[in-house]
C-alpha cells in the first residue's frame, strides 16, 4: 500500500495529459478552424451598403425610415 | 471505518435486522395484543431462532404489524405502510426501514441493539468485524476452541468450518450473492418519478398563470421576420439559414 498515489499517478497522469491534448486538438480542428473559415467566406462577398439599404427598407431603423415614408 | 454506524445501512445488516423485526413483530403482536410493554425483552437467542422465511407473512399479521407500528407515530414507517402497504413486499419494508433500534424505542417486546459495544457485521469491505459472531458457545464449540489452541494441522475440515462459523456469520460467497435489492430501488425510484410527474401536471393546470401574448404563433412569425430583417447572426446563426433572394429557408 506504499507509494499508491505515485503508482496511480504514473499510470494516470500521462493518460490525462494525452487526453487533454487530443480533446483540445479535436476542438480546434472541428470548431474553431471552420468558424474562422465561415467568417472569412462571409466577409469576402459582403457589401455593407447593400445590406444597410435592405435593412432600411425593411423598416427596422428608427433614425432613417424606409424610402416610402 | 468502524462496523457500528455504517452497518445499519448495509443490505446484509438490514436483512438480518429485518428478519429480527419480522420475527419480533409476530412475537410481540401474538403475545401482547393490547400492545402493553412487557417487563423484560425476550433473550437474544430467542430472537435469532425460527429463521422465519420472508414469504410466510400473511396479510392479517402484516395488518397487525401496521397497526402496532403506526399507532406509535413512527412517521416514516407509518407513511411507508400507509401508502405502499399492500404493494410492498416484506423485502420492500425492510429496505425502507433503517434500523430496528428505531422500532425498538417504544418498549413493547422488541430488543434493543446495544450500539455502545462493538457490533458484528457482514461487509465485503470489512473482512474482520469488530467482534466474533457467536458470543454464547455451546459445549462442543467451547471444546473446539480449546482444540484450536493446539496445532491446527490436527483440526479436521469440518472443525475448521465450525470454527469459521463461530467467528463469522456468512462467507464471502454468501455475502456476495445477488439479492435483487436493485429491483426495489428502481421500483421506488420510478414510483416517486410518477408522483412527481403527477404533481407537475397538476401544477401546469392549476398553478401557472396564462402564457403571455408574445407566445402566439402570429406574434412569433412577426418576431422571426423582424429578426431576419435585422440580419441576426448572419454568419453562422439565425439569418444565415434564410435565403434572401428566394425568400425562403435554405
Amino acid at each position: 500500500m506504499r507509494g499508491l498515489l505515485a503508482k496511480k499517478l504514473k499510470f494516470h497522469l500521462p493518460i490525462a495529459f494525452a487526453l487533454s491534448i487530443v480533446v483540445a486538438a479535436a476542438f480546434k480542428y472541428t470548431v474553431t478552424e471552420p468558424r474562422k473559415q465561415a467568417y472569412a467566406d462571409f466577409y469576402k462577398q459582403y457589401d455593407a451598403m447593400k445590406e444597410f439599404n435592405a435593412m432600411k427598407e425593411a423598416g427596422i431603423f428608427e433614425s432613417v425610415r424606409p424610402s416610402g415614408e | 471505518m468502524p462496523c457500528c454506524f455504517p452497518c445499519a445501512g448495509t443490505r446484509q445488516e438490514q436483512r438480518a435486522k429485518g428478519r429480527q423485526i419480522s420475527t419480533l413483530i409476530q412475537v410481540s403482536t401474538s403475545q401482547h395484543p393490547d400492545n402493553r410493554p412487557t417487563a423484560k425483552p425476550p433473550p437474544r437467542s430467542e430472537a435469532y431462532h425460527a429463521d422465519v422465511p420472508l414469504n410466510t407473512t400473511t396479510q392479517p399479521s402484516l395488518g397487525r404489524a401496521r397497526a402496532s407500528t403506526s399507532g406509535h407515530g413512527r412517521t416514516m414507517l407509518h407513511l411507508t405502510t400507509g401508502r405502499l402497504g399492500s404493494l410492498l413486499t416484506r423485502r420492500g419494508i425492510m429496505a425502507l426501514t433503517t434500523s430496528n433500534v428505531r422500532m425498538a424505542s417504544h418498549g413493547h417486546a422488541v430488543e434493543q441493539a446495544d450500539m455502545s459495544v462493538p457490533m458484528y457485521c457482514d461487509r465485503i469491505d470489512t473482512p474482520l468485524p469488530d467482534r466474533i459472531y457467536k458470543d454464547e458457545l455451546s459445549a462442543t464449540e467451547k471444546s473446539l476452541k480449546q482444540k484450536e489452541k493446539g496445532p491446527w494441522a490436527q483440526l479436521t475440515d469440518e472443525e475448521k468450518l465450525a470454527l469459521y462459523r463461530i467467528s463469522f456469520k456468512s462467507t464471502y460467497a454468501e455475502m456476495k450473492q445477488p439479492d435483487g435489492e436493485w429491483k426495489t430501488v428502481v421500483a421506488g425510484m420510478l414510483f416517486f418519478f410518477g408522483i412527481t410527474g403527477l404533481i407537475v401536471i397538476w401544477q401546469g393546470i392549476y398553478v401557472y398563470p396564462e402564457t403571455p401574448h408574445t407566445f402566439a404563433p402570429e406574434w412569433k412569425a412577426k418576431q422571426a421576420q423582424r429578426m431576419l430583417d435585422m440580419r441576426v447572426n448572419p454568419v453562422e446563426g439565425f439569418a444565415s439559414q434564410w435565403d434572401y433572394e428566394k425568400k425562403q429557408w435554405k
